[in-house]
């Protein structure tokens, strides 16, 4: 079966900086990945990279043309305008003519439970509803990928939850309407939330890859510091 | 000072007892000075979206010419309209020269570069912050530009003002392209040009005072849109933060 993504010796160089070098990395449907490491380490661009925002600048980033992709980020950017356009333009910039954008927009909504607030401007709403209106934004998409940079960065513990528990709906293919897993590629610091959801662990240091194990096998400190002589380290200093 | 106050008093008293003449000048100038504005903020807002998110070669020495436009001085606006309106320009045959259109089109050649530069920052510094993520959601440059453009609305709304602001106070272009003739081609500035060197002061004064009202009353109108659309989202984010609290 081809991956859905195919990395060869992928980099990406801003001027001197070296964002990510050399990286070689296969994404297969239906995998949950989180991207881990420090601040700096290549996650964001790694996801850039996958989702085509970013060429490499050397090496190669394939993808499947028919895969459709949504993204999350940190701060999800919403229009001067209600909740419901918010989602509805999504779809129209897919194709969705306005009309049945705006019902499908509602339906989404729904999905997260916002629809009390689709008249209500976007901008007024709170970070989590945000960071859900963001998910309906996605969900209304259908996306065969989701990707998530930093999802709950900024967010209560409470809004945390409700996207957490989103996230694992998009994964385990509930939020989808012919009920398919999706691939979810995550970037993540919080390793509680990287244990929760993902079925696959990529460590970045200094934009290489330095660990990529199946998640029992990275929160297994034996198993990591064979892979990796830095991963553990992290590990350790994240959980403290 | 007393030929000041004197002045004062009398371009009051034309002011307050609504003279035709000046009514007439006030009227002629407004019209040509929204229109030249409505026709180069439309277009300065799309070409200035656009120069905000498209990345092309030369960009960099289209904005270079696009910030001495800027600075150009509006006598010479006047000396290029009147070149190509003059009977034997390229648009002679046009009929425009020491008309309204003629006024209208330099105001506007005027006013476009102050237009464009400034939604160019506008939405630049906007597409810096969010571009990637409409990128994301599929939108194309052109469409990024303009949807930027609509979410920026309220700050575009100072380019607005300026643009105005540049329009209706130059002198230069309406005098050499409209000829100032009385009755027809005369506005407010050129107006006030006229009659200070005629030594009519209350007639330059009171064109004066106006000028600078609508000015003062555009510029309150735009402060209280924005002032109630902060109202409006800053009461809202009140409201929720109240809700998340109580929660």
């Amino acid at each position: 079966m081809n991956p859905l993504f195919d990395l060869q010796a992928a980099s990406v160089s801003f001027g001197p900086v070296h964002a990510l070098a050399d990286v070689n990395l296969r994404i297969g449907s239906g995998e949950s990945v989180a991207l881990v490491g420090a601040n700096g380490s290549g996650k964001s661009t790694l996801l850039r990279l996958l989702h085509g925002l970013q060429r490499p600048t050397a090496g190669q980033c394939a993808c499947d043309a028919g895969a459709r992709q949504a993204m999350l980020f940190q701060r999800p950017f919403m229009l001067r305008t209600s909740a419901r356009n918010n989602v509805a333009l999504a779809l129209w910039l897919r194709g969705t003519p306005w009309q049945a954008a705006k019902e499908q927009a509602l339906r989404a909504l729904e999905r997260v439970e916002l629809a009390d607030k689709a008249r209500r401007p976007a901008r007024t709403l709170s970070g989590g509803q945000q960071q859900r209106l963001a998910m309906a934004r996605a969900w209304a998409l259908q996306p065969d990928v989701l990707m998530l940079d930093e999802p709950t960065a900024s967010l209560d513990p409470h809004a945390k939850r409700e996207v957490e528990q989103l996230m694992a709906e998009f994964a385990s293919g509930a939020q989808r309407q012919d009920g398919r897993p999706v691939t979810v590629i995550f970037a993540s610091h919080n390793l509680g939330q990287v244990k929760r959801l993902a079925t696959r662990v990529i460590y970045l240091e200094q934009g290489r890859v330095q660990a990529d194990l199946p998640v029992q096998e990275f929160f297994d400190v034996e198993r990591l510091r064979a892979v990796s002589s830095t991963a553990h380290l992290f590990v350790k200093g994240e959980q403290v | 000072m007393s030929t000041f106050t004197e002045s004062a008093a009398t371009a009051l008293q034309l002011i307050t007892s609504f003279d035709p003449g000046l009514l007439a000048i006030v009227g002629r100038s407004l019209a040509v000075s929204a229109t030249a504005c409505a026709l180069a903020c439309g277009a300065g807002l799309v070409l200035g979206a656009w120069l905000g998110v498209a990345r092309f070669a030369g960009r960099n020495a289209v904005l270079t010419l696009l910030n001495t436009l800027l600075a150009i001085p509006s006598v010479v606006i006047g000396l290029v309209v009147y070149l190509l309106l003059s009977r034997s320009g390229p648009l002679g045959h046009l009929g425009w020269l020491f008309n309204f259109q003629a006024m209208v089109l330099a105001q506007a050649l005027l006013v476009l570069p102050v237009s464009t530069a400034l939604t160019r920052q506008v939405i630049e510094d906007a597409e810096q912050t969010h571009g990637e993520q409409l990128r994301s959601l599929g939108a194309g440059t052109a469409l990024r530009g303009l949807l930027l453009a609509w979410d920026e609305r309220y700050a575009l709304l100072t380019m607005l003002m300026a643009s105005f602001g540049r329009a209706i106070s130059e002198v230069g272009a309406v005098m050499i392209v409209g000829g100032n003739i009385d009755g027809f081609t005369r506005v407010m500035t050129t107006a006030i040009a006229l009659e200070t060197s005629k030594g009519d002061l209350p007639l330059a004064l009171a064109l004066g005072l106006i000028l600078l009202g609508v000015v003062l009353v555009l510029n309150a109108l735009i402060a209280l849109v924005r002032r109630w659309r902060e109202h409006v989202e800053g009461h809202a984010n009140g409201v929720s933060a109240v809700a998340r609290a109580l929660a």
